[in-house]
C-alpha cells in the first residue's frame, strides 16, 4: 500500500478528479486482454493530461520508488498493462487529443491517448490513411500500440506500427522530457531512438506525444477467396503469389479447425471438408494495376486447384471478409478461455507451422484452431480451453512452450506482434541467448535504473 | 388481477433474477477484449476504465468470489453507471448478454438490502395502477407551479426557484421536457377502434409514456393502424411494462406487472401485440419470457407473446402490406435509432422505409445513428452530467444533418433529444416516426391529390 501522502501529492498535482483510488476503480485496471494471466490491482489510477503532469508524477515515483505502469486502453495480448507490482497505473484515456494533421507532409501529431480509428477518421476528409490496424483499431489508442509495436491485417504490404512513427515526445525514468524525430522523411540524427521506444512496451519511457507518418488512401482494390483441398496447395498458393510480384495488402490464412467452427457459428456456407482457406486482397492507386495483380492471383489460386471466389461489390466484399471476422469470436464460442498466441515464421514456412499447430493439438489432446497473416507468417494458434480444469490449462502450457519451440526451430519468432509482455518473458532466451538477454538488461538498467517503469514485462532481470 | 399473479412468490423454479450465480456462464464469455469501449456511451463521455462494460463484468467476478461486496457503495454506484441500452451486446465478439449480467446484479443488491426507501415509494405506486395513475394526473395539475410552458406549448421548462434546486439532476433552467398531461392516452380512446372492414385485429400496449407523456403519438399509431384497415384493441387494465422497475432489480413487481399484462392483453383475442417504444416491446420479446422462464403457467404465456410482439413499423412492413401515404410532407428528416428498438427489437430498417415512402420528405442519415442519445429512463436523472454529454454529441450530429425534424421510435429517446436538441440551439422538431406517417395520412383528407 501507498501511503497516504503519496496519494494526496497525486491529487495535488494531477487534480483529485484524475486520481482514482476506490477498489472498484482499481479492479477495473487490473487485468488487459490477455487470457491465462494473474490480475493485480494498482494502489492507484492516474489519468494524466499533459506531458509536464506525467513529468511530475514520474519524479515523485522515482523518488519513493513506486512502479508506474502506462497504459492506452488495455487491449494487449501479452500481460502488458497488468500492474504485476502495483503503484500506479497511468491511463492515457484522457490525452486523446489529435495536436496536427499536416497534408503536405503526411504526418499526424498525436497525444498517446488518441485512438487509431479517430485518427484514421479524422484524416479521411484528406484522402489518407495510417495504416497499422490491429484487431482492436476502434479501441486501442496509439501510445499503447506503439509501445507494443502492433501490427495487424495489412503487415505484408504496408508495415507495422514501426514503420509509422516518425517522431516522438518521452518522458524518462529520470523525469526529464526528450524529444527526437519529426515531420522529416529522412533524420539519421543520433541513435534511431523512434525505433528503440517503438514496441518497448512501457519498460524505457513513457511515451507523451506522437509524430505518426500518413500515406495516400488505395483509391482500388479487389478481394478475393481461395478454399483447398490440402495445406500444401494453400501454402503453395501464398508462395505463388508472392514469385509472381504480388504483394496483397491482406493475404489471410484459416486452417480447417477455424474453417468449420465458423460454418458452425455463422452458417456463410464455407466448404467444411476444405482443409484451408485464404482471404486475399490486393488495392493501388491505379485501376489497371489493382486488375493486372487481381488476375494474377486468380489465376495461382486456380493453377493450386483453389476454389475461387471474388468480390465484385463492396457487398460481396464484406460476405468474403465475414468469415475471417468471425474466426475469433467463432473459435472463442467454443469454450470460456481462449489463448491465442502469435507465433511467427517465415512466408515458406507457413504450411509446416499449421501442420505442426495440428500434431501439437493432436499430441496435447487441445482443441486449436489456427488463423492469421499467411502473408507476413503471422499466425494465431488459438487454444480453446476451460480456465478451470487444471489438468487441461497445464496441457495448455505444454502446447504452447512447444508452438514457441517449433517457430523457433522453423526460423521464426516469439512473437510477431503482441509483445513479450509477462507472456513470453520465460521465452526470451530461447530467441536471444544469453548475450541477447544481457543488451536488453544493459538497455533497460541504464533508461531505468530503479525499474520504476513497467517492472516485471519483457526484461527479466536477475532478481536481487 | 388473477390470483395467480397476486402471489409472487408461487413461481417454482429460479431464473438469473433470482440467483447471481445463475450469470457465471456470461461472464465467463468475456474475454477483456474491450470492444465494448468502442460503443459504450458511458465510457464515451467519462473515459474511464470503471465506466466500461468489461471493467463491470469484472466487478461482478469480484463479487461471485468473495473479494467485493455487493452492496458496498463503489460497486452499487459503478453498477448503477449503465444505461443498460445493450450497445456493448452488439459489438461483443463472444456474444455476453451483458444486460442479464446488469439485471442480475440489480436483484441481488434488492434482495440483499431491500429497495432503497426512494425507489420503493416510487414503484410500489406502479403496484397499484390507480394510485400511479391519481399520482400521474396530479402532477399533469400540479406541474404549472414548478414549469413555465414553452411557445409550442408541447414542452415545459422548469421555473426559477425550482431551477436553481434541480440543477443537480439536469432540471435547470434550460431543460426541456414534454408536459405530463392531464387526459392520459387511455382515457381518450375508445378500448375498442374498430374500423370498418377490418383485417385483422391487434392489441396496443401504449406503455406509460405514451399513454402519459405523449398521448397524441399513442392517437397518431392508432390512426395509422385504422388507416390499414386494422381493429386496434387498446385495454384499460394494461400497466407499466416493469422495464423500470426490472432495472432497479424490483424482480417481484416486474413479474407481478408481466403477469397481469400477459392477461390483459390476452383478454382481448388479438393476434399481435403493438408497441411504439422500444423498451416496452423488448420486455414483451425478451424480459417477460425471461422472467417468467420458471413459471410453469406464465412462462409459455409469455414465450408466445414474445413471438406476436412487434414494433409498428414492423407490424406495417412485414406482417401486412404498408398502405402507401400519398400526403405530402416537405420536411428534411433524421431518424435516430432507439437502443432498444435496434439493440434488443432488432428494428432499423423498417422506420426508415416508412419514413422513405412519405411524398415530399427528404430522409438523411446522421452520423452514428444508433448511437444511444443518454436517456436510459432514470439514468439521465440519476447520472445528469455523463447523461448530456452523451446528449449533446447526438444533438450535434442531429445538428449537422441540417434537418427540420429529428424522428425516433421511442418515447423515453423523445424526452432526451427534446432536452438536448434545445440545449445545443438546434430547431429541430422531435417526433415518432408514426406521427410522420399519420401526419401524411391526414394530409389525404384535407388535399385529396397531393403527393400525386
Amino acid at each position: 500500500m501507498l501511503e497516504a501522502t503519496v496519494i494526496e501529492q497525486l491529487e495535488n498535482l494531477a487534480g483529485k478528479e484524475n486520481v482514482l483510488t476506490g477498489k472498484v476503480d482499481l479492479v477495473a485496471y487490473s487485468y488487459d486482454a490477455t487470457a491465462d494471466m494473474p490480475r493485480q490491482t494498482p494502489d492507484v489510477v492516474v489519468l494524466p493530461t499533459s506531458a509536464e503532469m506525467v513529468q511530475e508524477i514520474v519524479h515523485l515515483a522515482r523518488r519513493n520508488k513506486i512502479a508506474i505502469y502506462p497504459r492506452g486502453a488495455g487491449t494487449n495480448l501479452s500481460g502488458g498493462a497488468i500492474p504485476l507490482k502495483k503503484g500506479i497505473v497511468l491511463s492515457f484515456q484522457k490525452m486523446n487529443r489529435i495536436v496536427d494533421i499536416d497534408p503536405a507532409n503526411l504526418t499526424a501529431v498525436v497525444q498517446p491517448g488518441v485512438v487509431i480509428a479517430a485518427l484514421n477518421a479524422a484524416v479521411a476528409p484528406y484522402g489518407l490513411i495510417y495504416p497499422p490496424d490491429p484487431g482492436t483499431v476502434a479501441t486501442a489508442t496509439m501510445g499503447g500500440s506503439a509501445a507494443e509495436n502492433s501490427g495487424g491485417l495489412r503487415g505484408l504490404k504496408y508495415g507495422v506500427t514501426k514503420n509509422y512513427i516518425m517522431g516522438m515526445e518521452v518522458v524518462l525514468a529520470s523525469g526529464e522530457k526528450v524529444r527526437f524525430g519529426g515531420k522529416t522523411v529522412k533524420n539519421v540524427t543520433a541513435y534511431d531512438f523512434s525505433n528503440l521506444f517503438v514496441g518497448s512496451e512501457g519498460t524505457l519511457g513513457i511515451i507523451t506525444e506522437l509524430t505518426a507518418k500518413l500515406i495516400p488512401a488505395p483509391k482500388y482494390r479487389r478481394t478475393m477467396m481461395g478454399v483447398f483441398k490440402t495445406l500444401a496447395d494453400a501454402g503453395n498458393a501464398v508462395a505463388g503469389i508472392i514469385a509472381a510480384q504480388v504483394i496483397p495488402a491482406t493475404l489471410e490464412i484459416m486452417d480447417r479447425m477455424t474453417i468449420r467452427t465458423v460454418e458452425d457459428f455463422a452458417h456463410i456456407g464455407l466448404p467444411v471438408d476444405a482443409e484451408a482457406l485464404l482471404l486475399i486482397e490486393v488495392d493501388g492507386m491505379a485501376e489497371e494495376v489493382v486488375r493486372a495483380e487481381a488476375e494474377a492471383v486468380m489465376q495461382v489460386v486456380r493453377d493450386m486447384g483453389g476454389d475461387l471466389k471474388t468480390a465484385e461489390t463492396d457487398q460481396e466484399r464484406d460476405q468474403l471478409w465475414t468469415a475471417r471476422r468471425n474466426a475469433l469470436p467463432a473459435l472463442a464460442s467454443l469454450n470460456n478461455t481462449v489463448v491465442l498466441e502469435d507465433a511467427t515464421v517465415p512466408r515458406s514456412r507457413i504450411t509446416d507451422m499449421l501442420i505442426a499447430c495440428e500434431n501439437i493439438a493432436q499430441k496435447y489432446n487441445l482443441v486449436l484452431g489456427t488463423f492469421g497473416h499467411a502473408g507476413d507468417g503471422n499466425l494465431h494458434p488459438t487454444i480453446l480451453c476451460d480456465k478451470r480444469d487444471q489438468d487441461e490449462i497445464s496441457r495448455v502450457h505444454k502446447a504452447v512452450d512447444e508452438i514457441f519451440e517449433t517457430a523457433l526451430r522453423f526460423g521464426g519468432t516469439l512473437s510477431g506482434e503482441h509483445g513479450i509482455g509477462m507472456a513470453k518473458m520465460k521465452y526470451l532466451g530461447d530467441e536471444l541467448g544469453r548475450p541477447g538477454l544481457d543488451l536488453m538488461r544493459t538497455i533497460k538498467q541504464a533508461l531505468d535504473p530503479d525499474s520504476i517503469l513497467n517492472p516485471g514485462k519483457m526484461v527479466p532481470l536477475r532478481e536481487n | 388481477m388473477t390470483a395467480q399473479a397476486k402471489s409472487p412468490k408461487r413461481q417454482t423454479g429460479t431464473t438469473y433474477h433470482d440467483e447471481l450465480a445463475a450469470i457465471r456462464e456470461e461472464l465467463d464469455k468475456c474475454m477483456k477484449c474491450g470492444n465494448c469501449m468502442a460503443v459504450c456511451p458511458v465510457y464515451g463521455a467519462e473515459k474511464v476504465e470503471p465506466a466500461v462494460t468489461r471493467s463491470k463484468i469484472a466487478v461482478a467476478e469480484a463479487v461471485l468470489a468473495g473479494e467485493l461486496e455487493l452492496d458496498d457503495p463503489q460497486v452499487y454506484e459503478m453498477m448503477f453507471n449503465c444505461l443498460v441500452c445493450k450497445s456493448c451486446m452488439t459489438n461483443c465478439p463472444t456474444k455476453v448478454n451483458f444486460d442479464r449480467i446488469m439485471l442480475a446484479l440489480r436483484a441481488a443488491l434488492v434482495r440483499k438490502n431491500g429497495l432503497p426507501w426512494l425507489k420503493k415509494m416510487i414503484f410500489s405506486t406502479l403496484k397499484h395502477p390507480t394510485l400511479f395513475d391519481t399520482g400521474m394526473r396530479l402532477g399533469a395539475a400540479l406541474q404549472g407551479l414548478a414549469f413555465k410552458s414553452e411557445a409550442d406549448g408541447r414542452a415545459i421548462s422548469p421555473r426559477a426557484p425550482f431551477a436553481r434546486v434541480g440543477g443537480a439532476i439536469g432540471f435547470d433552467g434550460e431543460r426541456q421536457m414534454p408536459a405530463l398531461n392531464a387526459t392520459p392516452l387511455r382515457d381518450r380512446v375508445d378500448e375498442v377502434v374498430r374500423v370498418e372492414g377490418a383485417v385483422m385485429k391487434v392489441a396496443f400496449f401504449t406503455g406509460d409514456s405514451l399513454n402519459y407523456f405523449y398521448p397524441e403519438t399513442g392517437r397518431d399509431l392508432i390512426e395509422v393502424l385504422t388507416a390499414n384497415k386494422i381493429e386496434v384493441h387498446i385495454p384499460k387494465a394494461q400497466s407499466c411494462c416493469g422495464v423500470p422497475v426490472l432495472v432497479h432489480g424490483d424482480v417481484d413487481t416486474a413479474r407481478a406487472l408481466a403477469r397481469k399484462n400477459i392477461d390483459t392483453i390476452e383478454a382481448t383475442g388479438c393476434a399481435y401485440l403493438i408497441t411504439g417504444c422500444g423498451s416496452c416491446g423488448g420486455a414483451w420479446q425478451h424480459d417477460y419470457p425471461e422472467l417468467l422462464a420458471a413459471d410453469p403457467v406464465y412462462g409459455p404465456k409469455a414465450a408466445n407473446w414474445a413471438r406476436r410482439t412487434c414494433d409498428v413499423s414492423t407490424f406495417l412492413t412485414r406482417i401486412i402490406a404498408l398502405r402507401p401515404p400519398t400526403g405530402r410532407i416537405e420536411r428534411t428528416v433524421t431518424y435516430h435509432d432507439s437502443c432498444h428498438l435496434k439493440k434488443s427489437m432488432k428494428v432499423a430498417a423498417e422506420p426508415r422505409e416508412i419514413l422513405q415512402s412519405i411524398p415530399g420528405l427528404t430522409f438523411r442519415e446522421m452520423a452514428a445513428p444508433d448511437a444511444c442519445c443518454g436517456s436510459g429512463g432514470s439514468y439521465v436523472l440519476t447520472h445528469f452530467e455523463t447523461a448530456s454529454t452523451i446528449g449533446r454529441k447526438k444533438a450535434e450530429d442531429i445538428e449537422r444533418t441540417q434537418a427540420d425534424t429529428v424522428s425516433t421510435g421511442c418515447p423515453a429517446c423523445m424526452m432526451q433529444l427534446l432536452d438536448n436538441v434545445h440545449r445545443v440551439g438546434g430547431r429541430q422538431q422531435v417526433t415518432h416516426f408514426i406521427s410522420l406517417l399519420a401526419e401524411s395520412y391526414r394530409r389525404e383528407k384535407k388535399d385529396p391529390d397531393s403527393g400525386r
